[in-house]
């Protein structure tokens, strides 16, 4: 089995060194295609690997290197497939064959195609780091190495200055979540010795509370980084100037839900810490309802979708924080099937509209885009959680799970959202495929995607609408490793009610976005209506105004101090010091270059100086040593 | 009548070595400055056989020779050199001869 892990493992970094080869060089469709064949060996091999593990096979664990071993530091690149491991690698490389796949269509005349494909599979590669490694260190290592591919990715397009700024403020606030990780890790080894999950969880019981809780916060903080959680959430919405095929993969199925992965993987730290849970799962239940408001309004479809990822990650986190690890995981996984084919929906979209991503200047899309409008239909009703789609076995478990806990409030809260989350998808589909042509007077003609991308987002849609059924399977599996409490509703009674009544909310939620946006009175908005001037309308439309805040009262004053620091500190201590020695030297060989003048009388007075002195030396250093007893007399009578 | 000894000898070397000294800085023409260094030369030569009649050793008289000697190959080479310059320049001035600025 080991081979299997390896060629997992390793097929991504080949395909991304493949594509690397052509990286300077113009479009040839082989550095996008085997990079893709040797994703979908990726698969084959993690497919393998599920097999072996549903049929009761022993946990794959491997260690492949000696790392670092100074010391009492001993840090191995070990690698582990187990349950959970197997289930995050089942859906990366799933998601990432088919946005490969994709993207060969969708980055079809784009002049960067061959770099593309080398940044998109070395993330991939980063992700099973990420997710395979057997300790926090190699779990570090895959968490900046997406950073650094998601960085890469997001400013893909390097000559827009919003995309550079995008890709940079997404690597900023990852930093500054990646130092409370780092902090945490710290923590980890400080405290038990080692770094291996294993070990380092076996010995947290014996730690003392208060450790524990710093450890779980810190890790924590480098979870909200990743995952995009308040309040470090501005960078997701802005990395959406990244190619779609990279919002799919990176900033919706993958990376976004590595902060949850790392919350599952150590969840036996958080069921030592259970009050920190509950504000895991109270931050989870504010961003899913925060992120779902602000899609609300929102004239990007893409954004639109990347705050439905946001409010989705605030569900797992709730699940996460409650103690449901594996149903946190799991609607991670339904999660990552549906929102990447809404992603490659949207691209699309995007494709056929030429980057025009306002809805409102849309409108019928249906017509000529059928394929398309049937899949992000599928994956939107998937994300609502109707039955029998996957998002109704995965969101009405969180929702299960916090009636059972009796948090009602988190209940409620995430309840609500899901209303308004079937309400924000379906306005973003109402506007795209229904009602009239918006589009014709703007001198459109939308076109249907190659037939071939459409094909490879069947998977993905097969996943949407069955994965719900996978549901008992996965539970026995990945109980193995993660604590297996069902979540039952005592009696029968209140959980047809509850279950009856969510999807009635969802549906009528549904209706009402489709009655409101379909309505042939919908006009491109101009800013006159009431509603837009309304101050729900601003406040949500500008994010609550919270990138403001930041620009106000962090980056600006932080700018300014910079400029202090430069101009007062930096220009005037510390460059002029290094100046001031580089004077010195240059002042004094800029006069003494005098000497060499050329003229050999002067230089024979040199010359002469030089012999003088150097003897008068010799006098000198003679007369002490003859006299050495003497002058030590004098000193020590000088009492030296 | 005083007995001239060692230190009169070296005496007469130190003064002929300064005045050999200041010829080599103050001198101009490059014939005076060969005979500036002449007479450095013969004070040292003075200076070893007073050193080495005083002590009864030979040694510094050999010296002196070699001295001697290569100061007189020195002088042959130089003065070739010289006239060369002279040659091609028309004088024999010291400080036009500034190529090796630095």
């Amino acid at each position: 089995m080991e081979k299997y892990l390896y060629i997992a493992l390793f097929a991504p970094l080949v395909g991304s060194m493949f594509a690397a080869l052509f990286g300077a060089r113009p479009k040839t469709t082989i550095a996008g295609l085997v990079p893709s064949i040797l994703l979908l060996v990726s698969l084959m091999a993690s497919s393998t690997l599920l097999v072996h593990i549903l049929g009761g096979g022993e946990v794959v664990h491997v260690e492949m290197m000696t790392w670092m071993a100074t010391g009492n530091l001993y840090i191995p690149f070990g690698f582990v497939v187990d349950q959970v491991s197997v289930t995050m690698m089942m859906v990366v490389t799933l998601v990432s064959t088919v946005v490969h796949f994709y993207a060969i269509g969708y980055m079809d005349h784009d002049k960067g195609f061959n770099r593309f494909f080398s940044w998109l599979s070395a993330f991939v590669f980063s992700m099973l780091i990420l997710v395979m490694s057997d300790n926090f260190a190699g779990l570090f290592i895959g968490w900046e190495g997406v950073g650094l591919c998601s960085w890469g990715l997001i400013g893909f397009w390097y000559h827009k200055e919003s995309a550079t700024w995008a890709a940079n403020e997404a690597f900023i606030m990852n930093r500054i979540a990646d130092l409370g990780m780092l902090i945490g890790i710290f923590l980890v080894y400080w405290n038990t010795g080692t770094l291996q999950y294993a070990e380092a969880f076996a010995a947290m019981p014996a730690l003392d509370i208060e450790t524990l809780t710093w450890i779980g916060i810190f890790l924590f903080v480098g979870a909200m980084g990743k995952s995009a959680q308040f309040p470090l959430h501005t960078w997701l919405a802005d990395a959406m100037e990244g190619p779609t095929p990279v919002s799919a993969l990176i900033h919706a199925a993958t990376m976004v839900t590595a902060g949850v992965y790392l919350v599952v993987r150590s969840n036996e730290l958080y069921a030592l810490i259970p009050n920190i849970g509950l504000f895991i799962a109270s931050l989870g239940a504010f961003v899913a309802i925060f992120a779902a408001t602000m899609a609300l309004v929102n004239r990007d479809i893409k954004r639109v979708i990347a705050y439905s990822t946001l409010s989705q990650l605030g569900y797992m986190f709730a699940a996460a924080g409650l103690g449901a690890y594996w149903v946190a995981l799991f609607h991670l996984m339904a999660h990552a099937f549906f929102k990447a084919l809404l992603f490659l929906g949207a691209g699309n979209v995007m494709h056929a509209m030429h980057d025009e991503l306002d809805p409102f200047k849309m409108g019928g899309l249906g017509k000529t885009m059928k394929g398309t409008m049937i899949l992000m239909t599928l994956a939107s009703v998937a994300l609502a959680g109707i039955f029998p789609l996957a998002g109704f076995f995965s969101k009405d478990l969180i929702l299960e799970v916090a009636f059972v806990d009796h948090h009602f409030i988190i209940y409620g809260v995430l309840l609500f959202t899901a209303g308004l989350t079937a309400f924000y998808s379906f306005r973003i589909i109402a506007l795209i495929f229904h009602g009239e042509d918006r589009h014709t007077a703007l001198g459109h003609h939308p076109h249907e995607a190659y037939t071939f991308m459409l094909w490879v987002m069947g998977p993905l849609a097969v996943l949407a609408v069955i994965a719900g059924a996978l549901k008992g399977t996965y539970f026995e599996m990945v109980t193995a490793v993660l604590p297996g409490t069902e979540y039952h509703v005592h009696s029968a009674a209140a959980y047809w009610i509850m279950t009856i009544g969510t999807q009635l909310f969802v549906l009528l939620a549904i209706y009402f976005a489709y009655k409101k946006y379909m309505s042939r009175d919908i006009k491109i908005p101009d800013g006159t209506s009431a509603m837009e001037n309304s101050f729900a309308y601003k406040l949500l439309k500008n994010q609550y105004y919270i990138p403001y805040f930041y620009e106000e009262f962090l980056v600006k004053p932080y700018r300014e101090l910079s400029i202090v620091l430069w101009k007062q500190v930096d220009m005037k201590v510390v460059d002029a010091t290094v100046d001031g020695i580089a004077g010195i030297v240059y002042g004094t060989g800029e006069k003494t270059r005098d000497m060499q003048s050329g003229n050999l009388s002067t230089m024979l007075k040199w010359m002469v100086a030089g012999t003088v002195a150097m003897l008068s030396l010799a006098v000198v250093f003679g007369l002490a040593v003859k006299y050495s007893d003497e002058i030590q007399a004098i000193l020590s009578g000088l009492g030296v | 009548m005083m007995e001239i000894g060692l230190n009169h000898y070296l005496v007469l070397s130190t003064i002929l070595f300064s005045i050999g000294l200041v010829g080599v800085m103050r001198r101009k023409n490059l014939l005076l400055l060969f005979f500036a260094t002449e007479i450095l030369l013969n004070s040292v030569n003075i200076a070893f056989a007073a050193i080495s009649h005083f002590y009864g050793d030979l040694t510094g008289q050999m010296f002196a020779f070699f001295v001697i000697a290569i100061a007189a190959s020195e002088v042959a080479v130089g003065l070739g050199l010289l006239i060369v310059w002279h040659k091609r320049h028309g004088n024999i001035d010291l400080d036009t001869l500034s190529t090796m600025k630095g």
